[in-house]
């Protein structure tokens, strides 16, 4: 077995500050952060590219995510596997993950291992040398991937339906694991083409969290980052975005694995935007009033107590998007409630909630709730790094980051009235069934 | 208010790095035990509270009164229906969470400094003035019985109730903690009282607290908190065999991807073989890529995305299971694949480079458990449940790396027993048939 060379360890003597944040940039492009927490002598090192599947070419969706998956097989100095291997024969563990948005790779390890990972992951970035018969066997993992996480539920395929029908010209209405007969296509030379181009340091950020000095992990960045070229023909990252919508959109999924029908609506909403993050803190709020809480929400109220029309009613908001997201609605319907009355009386909900005031003590708890959120948040630091990383590489920058919690404290009543009349439009939405035969269709 | 305190430094292997937790051990006037660890960098308390006997304690005829029970402290007690329950809880930003299992009910709660002793009395509130209003039952009921219908058609549900109720037939393991739809639809408020009775009691408590709370100040809280439950449970459930033999059971369900539980019998938590199974354990299929399962089925045959196997010791049965799922067509390859594995090492045992390499990380991963006051309050009440000392996370890695090779060898040739292993396979599996 190939070894890299051997590292002398460095002891890191860190100053007793709790999550401070640093950030800097190398001289290649390449965005650090570090957040500091010495409560434990972990560290978390994740490394960021701003690509995921919103940006595959067309015809290989999938292509992101079963690169992500290759990274893990040989290097011009690892075996294949090898990577993983040191990580946990250093008593660390590794993984990766992908989104519409971004692909990360991340070790979680004793701190002063940290040199190790920099010299592992700055070798992948630019070094992968990959085979016919990984692309071969690696090809079927994913596709068993996607048995396990879709094809087995019918709650994930109905998903992907309306998602594919959210979405007519974005790239957000293709599943990020890519659709079966395009992933089975898959070739080496696409995940090399797609690898060349978006694998590099002005393509990626570095985020280290936990027990160490920003100095010193500064010194590292540049001694195994700091050296590799920019890619120069990297592109703008621009996608094509979606028309206006001028119809509503409706769809029934029929799946004899449903054991409980439901609905969702999902309607195209703003997405935290840098520097104008306003709408999306309001639309948080109007999750949490519409259907956050079962107890003290609308649909939760309307739904589940003062009538007995649904088993669950929900609101969800997902600000977190490089472009257009969505705000949904879903309920399931008790037994003996026809999903067009559960629809019908979701519909009434939101109209009275529209038509009402917003109760003064709701949105105080809400705030108090948002604020103490941030508290928790603090006892993971892994999570704070994952805030950081996502931010980054969905066109946020540190300062929105950071603002962000004072944005969701200063929201009032008018910013949530006026964004719920904005996004709240059947015209701008996908109204999904998902039932288990026709007749549960009505 | 007897008290010491423990200094525990976990070493990282060949490393200065130190993990350094102080635990405090303390015995309230009223007589509960806790462990509690001083953290005061940010202002929050994560407290765990466990109670010994759970859903197990359900009394015949009344499968799912516990489940149930649990799901309605939250749902009302005292002067507050549920909703002004939850809106008072909402203000306070604390966030609670009941759950039972099998053996074990559990009670989370975190909460801000400045509302700490607000929450603490709302919390016991919940505890031991539950009203289980009958609309609360009969909503959180719907919602019960929903996810019974679901289960029926989860393959992964329908492969663990096959599996549970052959092992176990005749022991409250042999069915879900959930009940059925019709023992569920019986339940009245009558059962739920009998059923908070049987399962919140001071004999089965075991207790931790981690943030900025003080030692001196957690005994008169929790007598405070848990003083009003009653003294003493009912007497604790049988013990019960592994009883499912060794064969293949296909249970027909239309979808694409075949799932597999499977396993056989496993070894108690305090046996002196325990590590080495452990140990074994994790070359076998523990968590991560380099187990020899994962190694076989996922990187050389791409059969799967994942494919694990655990040692489940609970407090009246052990046993030594795995999971996989792979397409309709591939999924007996798997299977093959996975009984050669298990074959090989009840042979032959582990090489000394994967011995040494599984140290190595078993050894160096645990320090960095301890990185979050949510995270060691979870484990030290779980070492509490098990009997373990504080000084288990000192002691800890010295029983990892006392274990040698011929132990390894030893405990694979007396526990992995191939032909012994029972696959339960939901789905429509092609080259796979019941054995009688």
């Amino acid at each position: 077995m190939r070894r890299l060379l051997t590292l002398a360890l460095i002891a890191f003597s860190a100053p007793a500050l709790a999550q401070e944040v640093t950030t800097y940039s190398l001289d290649n492009g390449m965005d650090v952060v570090v957040i500091e927490d010495h409560r434990a002598p972990v560290v978390v090192h994740m490394v960021w590219y701003k690509v995921g599947s919103a940006d595959e070419p067309v015809g290989a969706s999938g292509v992101a995510h079963f690169l992500e998956h290759l990274l893990f097989k040989a290097t011009d100095v690892l075996e294949s596997g090898e990577f993983s291997a040191i990580v946990a024969a250093n008593g660390g563990s590794d993984n990766a993950f992908t989104s519409h948005d971004y692909t990360a790779y991340f070790q979680r390890i004793a701190a002063d291992r940290l040199e190790l990972m920099m010299q592992m992951e700055s070798n992948r970035m630019n070094n992968l040398a990959i085979t016919e018969a990984d692309i071969e066997t690696e090809r079927n993992v994913v596709l068993e991937e996607r048995n396990q996480r879709t094809e087995n539920s019918a709650g994930a395929l109905a998903r992907e339906q309306f998602v594919a029908a959210q979405y007519q010209n974005h790239r957000y209405g293709v599943p990020v694991i890519g659709w079966k007969h395009e992933m089975e296509q898959l070739s080496l030379q696409d995940a090399l083409d797609f690898y060349d181009l978006y694998y590099s340091p002005n393509n990626a950020i570095l985020v280290v969290a936990g027990d160490v000095a920003p100095d010193e992990v500064k010194a590292l960045a540049e001694q195994y980052y700091g050296v590799i070229p920019a890619e120069e023909n990297l592109p703008e990252r621009i996608r094509p975005q979606e028309p206006p919508q001028r119809a509503e959109r409706r769809i029934t999924y029929t799946d004899p694995r449903v054991s409980q029908p439901y609905l969702t609506r999902s309607y195209i909403a703003p997405e935290r935007d840098s520097g104008a993050q306003k709408e999306a803190a309001a639309l948080v709020y109007l999750a949490d009033l519409l259907g956050g809480s079962p107890f003290s929400s609308a649909l939760g109220q309307a739904l589940q107590f003062e009538t007995q029309t649904a088993v669950y009613a929900g609101a969800s908001y997902n600000g977190a998007s490089l472009d257009d997201s969505t705000f949904a609605v879903s309920v399931a319907p008790s037994e003996g409630v026809s999903l067009s009355d559960a629809e019908a009386a979701m519909d009434a909900a939101i109209a009275a909630f529209l038509a009402a005031p917003i109760d003064q003590d709701q949105m105080e708890s809400l705030r108090t709730q948002l604020r103490a959120s941030e508290v928790f948040a603090k006892d993971n630091v892994q999570g704070i790094a994952r805030r950081y990383g996502r931010a980054l590489t969905q066109g946020l920058t540190i300062q929105d980051v950071q603002d962000w919690p004072r944005i969701l404290q200063d929201v009032t009543e008018a910013d949530i009235k006026a964004v719920a009349a904005k996004v709240l439009d059947r015209n701008q939405a996908v109204t999904g069934w998902v039932v288990a035969n026709p007749e549960e269709a009505r | 208010m007897f008290r010491y305190i423990l200094t525990i430094c976990a070493v990282v292997a060949g490393t200065s790095a130190l993990a350094e937790v102080e635990i405090q051990q303390i015995t309230s006037a009223g007589g509960i035990n806790a462990w509690v660890v001083e953290e005061p960098s940010i202002p929050f308390t994560a407290l765990e509270i466990r109670m010994r006997g759970g859903a197990s304690l359900d009394v015949a005829g009344k499968r799912g009164a516990v489940n149930l029970m649990t799901a309605l402290i939250e749902e009302g007690s005292g002067d507050m229906d549920a909703q002004a329950f939850q809106k008072r809880l909402e203000a306070l930003a604390a966030s609670l969470s009941f759950r039972v299992s099998d053996d074990i009910m559990s009670i989370s709660a975190q909460f801000l400094t400045e509302n700490q002793d607000e929450v603490l009395a709302l919390l016991r509130q919940a505890l031991t003035q539950p009203r289980f209003d009958q609309d609360a039952i009969d909503r959180v009921r719907g919602q019960i019985i929903s996810g019974i219908a679901g289960d029926a058609k989860s393959p992964n549900r329908i492969a663990s109730a096959f599996f549970d109720g052959a092992a176990f037939e005749g022991h409250p393991y042999a069915t879900p903690i959930d009940g059925t739809a019709d023992s569920v639809g019986a339940l009245t408020q009558d059962d739920m009282f009998e059923a908070h009775r049987n399962t919140l009691t001071r004999d089965q408590i075991y207790v931790s607290a981690v943030g900025d709370i003080s030692a001196d100040a957690l005994g008169p809280l929790l007598d405070e908190l848990l003083g009003g439950l009653p003294a003493k449970g009912p007497p604790a459930i049988a013990d019960v065999d592994f009883s499912l033999a060794g064969g293949v059971t296909v249970i027909p369900f239309d979808t694409p991807q075949s799932v597999a539980l499977f396993g056989h019998s496993g070894i108690e938590r305090d046996d002196d073989d325990f590590f080495a199974a452990y140990i074994l354990n994790s070359i076998l299929g523990g968590s991560g890529f380099e187990s020899r399962l994962m190694n076989e089925v996922r990187e050389k045959r791409g059969l799967t995305y994942g494919i694990a196997s655990y040692l489940v010791p609970k407090f009246h049965t052990e046993m030594w299971i795995g999971q996989v799922a792979s397409g309709n067509e591939t999924i007996a390859e798997a299977i093959a694949v996975t009984r050669d594995v298990w074959s090989d090492l009840a042979a032959n045992g582990v090489t000394a480079e994967e011995l040494a390499v599984t140290k190595t990380y078993l050894t160096g991963e645990y320090p960095l458990r301890f990185d979050g006051n949510a995270k060691i309050a979870g484990i030290m009440v779980g070492m509490q449940m098990i009997g373990l000392p504080p000084e288990y996370v000192i002691n800890r890695n010295d029983y990892i790396e006392a274990v040698t090779l011929d132990d390894v060898k030893r405990v694979a040739a007396e526990l992995l027993r191939p032909d012994d292993l029972h696959f339960v396979v939901v789905g429509q599996p092609v080259g796979l048939e019941t054995t009688d």
